[in-house]
């Protein structure tokens, strides 16, 4: 695996090495200094007898980390600015950093980039902003975009892709994303068109950090089981049954808001329009302003009626911090932890883009709650991995099940996941769109679908159905396989 | 002031959510010394800048060269030249307006030479890249004076940290798979009680099927120890039976059909842990057979008092249990039925920590110390946390480095698996000796394969720990990173390094004791005790 990887970086390096981005050249006045790269150095221009068993110690290296390797960072939180900071000065200078979010001032204790006069303006900018004025000669390049807005042009130059990311879907999509990258001939995976992705996660104490070559080793997907689906309480409990503080606040949040759309909106004649679907955590509302989170007075008026809910019941705990906890799905986080990660991540990009050393093979846990805890294993490839198997997936239902019992396995079983699946398939020559939930006309059209049953509906067996979901960039293929 | 408090609550939130006010608090008021500001160090004050220590002081006698530039953060171009504790202070400070920075412009050595009481003020000290000689020193006269002391070290791909602290208690460890306290095996008197006012047989079936698990267990524990001689369910064996006991206990429909009843679903699967025995942990009873737990002083800290307080609940009032934790996990049930059952453990919880403030008004009274000392909230979360409480003590370095009392043992064992990271804690006492030896570290002149290096680890007498297969691949690896430090192994000894530190600070959660190694080029890590 690694000789391939190996060799796979050597032609890109060939590749390349004649193209000259116009910011990339080392100028000895403004951006160099004696002894600058002294600490990279060594580990470039001398072997050792851990290092690579091919790598060739020689000069050419640091100019190729300098000029030549680009790098993409995910996310430009916790992880990220831990990432920019690590890469640029392990010698990167050309990197691109995408985020969606703009800086808050709950960032600020571990975001170090930031300051509290950025707050409001977008991550991607300021970071690369601070970067580039920090470590001379370094240019990064900010997106402040979704990762779904860039195409597969813009992710195809990158040699390697870091991921800092706060959320599952976002890593799958990126993950189907470099899957789809890849290019097979005559069913051999082309090593020049594989892009190592290394992704970092963090909560609290604890972490993770991960070497996916896309096509070769376990995917995301792969994995899913180690990421169990959020677990939400039970809609019973919240709404009749309270027992913890928690449960009040949701009742407030899923059940009370809407009810009384507190902060405008008009309230419908006296019906309470709220569709409830357990698998959603929010209730689709279809009037009233949408509860914000951000928005100290949403959290207080939720606060406030969560407490005389927990009085009702007797029940004690109700606090603000709790209140916007829940609200937010708030996950405790500090700067140790995303150093940690972080620095563990861009050691392995370095270890990738030099060839120096043998990479991650290939999943690295952290801990340390109580001392320090680290525990490094291969993750396995999942051979029917619905991302990176290319094997359509089977789907085992009987002719006389209903349309919702497909749905509900699609975003219920663990190795699926999905968050609200579209599913479409050709029935008597023509393309069917069974069922989607992300329109709202589409939606109501659709409905009666699910409770037909899927010989009703016109579907035989070894059918190929095709779902896209926000998990994935690409339409995934189901194979329907009839039981009897 | 109310504004600034405000706005340091939703700064720190992410962080107050895992340490609490008591917790900030605490590290607001900590003053931390760096000592060298290589990027290793300015990395590991980075982490303590940004979640809000009070204050720190960089005493470093170097100037900034362009190598030190180069993999530091928090050091600029224009720096070059000048000291190096000045010019890192001022970026770091830069992080956090809350925080107040200082620098010495001296090395450790001098100060040691003369003001050795000037390490006194701190609430820990963190050494990064110290020559043994000046390691040995500070370790000595932090030792006296009970000053948490950090030794943090990148060299190459290879993180090292050693922490020396006599004695270290936590109350709160936060344990991350703590077993519910529930006395199922011994029940209290109100807990007896409680579990007496339900009658399973006569309950309507909303009743029956959202009482919680534990008094279901509770029930059908008692019926089965009236037939079994007073025997708990004790193998597998019997532990099915009483699992299908319990499910025989499902109520049924008017065709015999099962029917749905979680609660009773729940009490089934938590069988296995409802009847461990309700027992003081090892760790604890260890605890109470200390020194400083049986001989309390005037000038016992606040820890050995409660927990002395803690045992003596135990033999008396406690029946040979701790003081009922009071808390009690979420799970099926009507919340009237839910909150009486909380009721139930957290009143007698407040019972129980009352007769321990009892026990530790009369030792405060015996050592002639005012009730008032130990307040009623510490005595309260004391209790509540009794089963976690831990406490560390680490080995001086002078013991350590003492060939008279050097850890062979640990070694020997260690060495006895190749890919232990015990190599690397040799070669880097051996890279210590040889800086003491040429005053440079092995592979920065020219020729960078050092022969001497080897001579190094024979004089630390290497011979006793079977050496001789690793040192060939170690050394030559070593000399390979000529004391180089990359800047991402540094940043992951910063991150690790900060968390023990917040952990020495806050006394919540538990630091490790006492060698830390990490290896960058496997992403492994080992925690040695030496």
């Amino acid at each position: 695996m690694n000789l391939l990887l190996f060799s796979l970086f050597r032609e890109k390096k060939r590749r390349r090495v004649v193209e000259l981005t116009e910011k990339m050249v080392v100028d000895g006045g403004t951006c160099e200094w004696e002894g600058r790269w002294n600490h990279v150095k060594k580990f470039l221009e001398r072997s050792g007898p851990f290092t690579h068993p091919d790598f060739e110690p020689s000069t050419e290296s640091l100019q190729f980390m300098l000029e030549t390797c680009k790098i993409l960072v995910i996310g430009a939180g916790g992880l990220g600015c831990e990432l920019l900071k690590d890469l640029a000065l392990s010698s990167f200078r050309n990197i691109h950093v995408v985020d969606m979010d703009t800086i808050d001032v709950s960032n600020l204790n571990r975001q170090f980039l930031f300051r509290p006069k950025d707050i409001g303006r977008p991550k991607a900018d300021v970071a690369a902003d601070f970067i580039n004025s920090r470590i001379p000669g370094c240019c990064v390049v900010p997106h402040f975009k979704k990762i779904q807005d860039l195409d597969e042009t813009f992710y195809r130059q990158f040699h390697i892709i870091v991921c800092g990311l706060d959320s599952i879907v976002a890593r799958r999509w990126m993950n189907g994303m470099l899957l789809s990258l890849l290019v097979y001939e005559d069913g051999v995976l082309d090593p020049g068109s594989i892009i190592p992705l290394i992704d970092g996660g963090t909560e609290g104490f604890k972490g993770n950090a991960r070497v996916i070559l896309p096509g070769m080793t376990a995917c995301i997907d792969c994995t899913l089981e180690l990421y169990p689906p959020q677990v939400n309480f039970p809609m019973c409990t919240i709404a009749s049954m309270p027992r913890l503080p928690e449960h009040c606040i949701e009742y407030v949040r899923m059940l009370l808001w809407p009810k009384e759309t507190p902060f405008g909106g008009r309230k419908s004649l006296g019906l309470i329009i709220i569709k409830f679907d357990m698998r959603l955590t929010r209730p689709l509302l279809t009037n009233g302003v949408v509860l914000d989170g951000d928005d100290p007075e949403h959290i207080q008026w939720v606060y406030q009626r969560s407490l005389e809910r927990a009085a009702e019941f007797n029940i004690t705990g109700v606090t603000y911090r709790l209140t916007q906890g829940v609200v937010k799905r708030i996950i405790p986080a500090v700067a140790s932890t995303n150093a940690v990660i972080a620095a563990a991540c861009a050691t392995e990009v370095f270890k990738i883009a030099s060839s120096a050393y043998i990479s991650l093979n290939n999943y690295m846990v952290f801990n340390d709650v109580d001392g320090l805890y680290t525990y490094t294993f291969e993750a396995e490839r999942k051979e029917n991995c619905s991302a990176c198997s290319q094997v359509p997936v089977d789907l085992h239902f009987s002719p006389s099940s209903k349309l919702q019992e497909v749905l509900d396995y699609l975003t219920e079983s663990a190795s699926l996941q999905m968050k609200s699946p579209a599913i479409t398939a050709s029935v008597e020559g023509k393309n069917k769109t069974l069922y989607l939930q992300s329109v709202a006309s589409i939606e109501q059209r659709t409905r009666p679908n699910l409770s037909k049953t899927l010989k009703e509906l016109g579907l035989t067996d070894r059918q190929e159905l095709a779902v896209a979901d926000v998990t994935t960039p690409q339409t995934m293929l189901f194979r329907l396989s009839f039981t009897s | 002031m109310a504004a600034t408090n405000a706005s340091k609550e939703q700064k720190y939130d992410r962080q107050l959510r895992l340490w609490g006010d008591h917790g900030q608090e605490a590290l607001e008021n900590a003053h931390v010394c760096l000592i060298n500001a290589t990027a290793t160090g300015t990395e590991i004050l980075k982490n303590l800048v940004l979640p809000g220590i009070g204050a720190f002081t960089i005493v470093d006698g170097h100037t900034v060269s362009g190598e030190d530039v180069g993999n530091n953060f928090f050091l600029s171009n224009n720096n070059i030249g000048k000291n190096r504790a000045q010019a890192a202070t001022e970026l770091l400070q830069e992080l956090n307006s809350d925080v107040s920075g200082n620098y010495v412009e001296e090395s450790p050595d001098k100060l040691l030479d003369n003001d050795p009481e000037f390490f006194h003020r701190f609430t820990v000290v963190i050494g990064v890249h110290l020559p043994e000689s000046t390691c040995l020193r500070l370790g000595s006269v932090l030792w006296s004076a009970s000053v948490p002391f950090l030794v943090c070290k990148t060299y190459g791909l290879i993180g090292y940290m050693r922490l020396v602290v006599q004695e270290h208690t936590v109350i709160e460890s936060h344990p991350d798979n703590a077993l519910e306290d529930l006395r199922l095996d011994q029940p209290f008197a109100e807990f007896k009680n409680h579990i007496q006012s339900y009658d399973l047989d006569s309950m309507a079936k909303k009743d029956h099927s959202h009482t919680p698990w534990v008094i279901v267990v509770a029930k059908y524990l008692a019926k089965w120890l009236s037939e079994h001689n007073s025997q708990p369910p004790k193998n597998y064996k019997e532990k099915e039976a009483f699992r299908q006991f319990i499910r025989e206990g499902i109520l049924k429909n008017e065709n015999g059909v099962p029917e749905d009843e979680e609660n009773f679903e729940e009490a089934i699967k938590n069988v296995n842990t409802a009847l461990n025995p309700t027992k003081v942990p090892n760790s604890v009873e260890d605890l109470f057979n200390s020194e400083q737990c049986n001989n309390i002083t005037s000038q016992s800290l606040s820890f050995w008092v409660m927990l002395r307080a803690v045992k003596d609940f135990v033999h008396k009032e406690g029946n040979g249990s701790l003081p009922v934790r009071g808390t009690i996990p979420d799970m099926i049930a009507d919340s009237q039925k839910f909150i009486n059952l909380q009721n139930v453990y957290r009143e007698k919880a407040m019972q129980d920590a009352a007769a321990v403030s009892k026990h530790v008004e009369c030792l405060l009274q015996s050592v002639g110390k005012p009730p008032e000392s130990i307040s009623e909230k510490d005595i309260k979360l004391f209790c509540k946390n009794a089963s976690f409480l831990r406490v560390v003590r680490c080995r001086s370095l002078a013991e350590e480095y003492s060939v008279d009392s050097v850890n062979k043992d640990e070694i020997t064992s260690c060495m006895d698996n190749p890919d232990s990271e015990m190599v690397f804690y040799l070669m880097l006492r051996a890279v210590d000796r040889f800086y003491q030896q040429h005053s440079r570290y092995p592979g920065t002149a020219k020729v960078y394969t050092d022969l001497s290096l080897k001579n190094s680890l024979n004089q630390m007498g290497a011979e006793p720990y079977q050496l001789v297969p690793f040192i060939g691949k170690g050394s030559n690896s070593t000399c390979r990173y000529g004391a180089a430090e990359p800047h991402t192994v540094a940043a992951f000894l910063g991150g690790s390094a900060a968390q023990e530190a917040i952990k020495i600070i806050s006394h919540q959660f538990v630091p490790f004791s006492n060698t830390f190694i990490y290896n960058a080029m496997s992403q492994t890590s080992a925690t040695l005790q030496l």
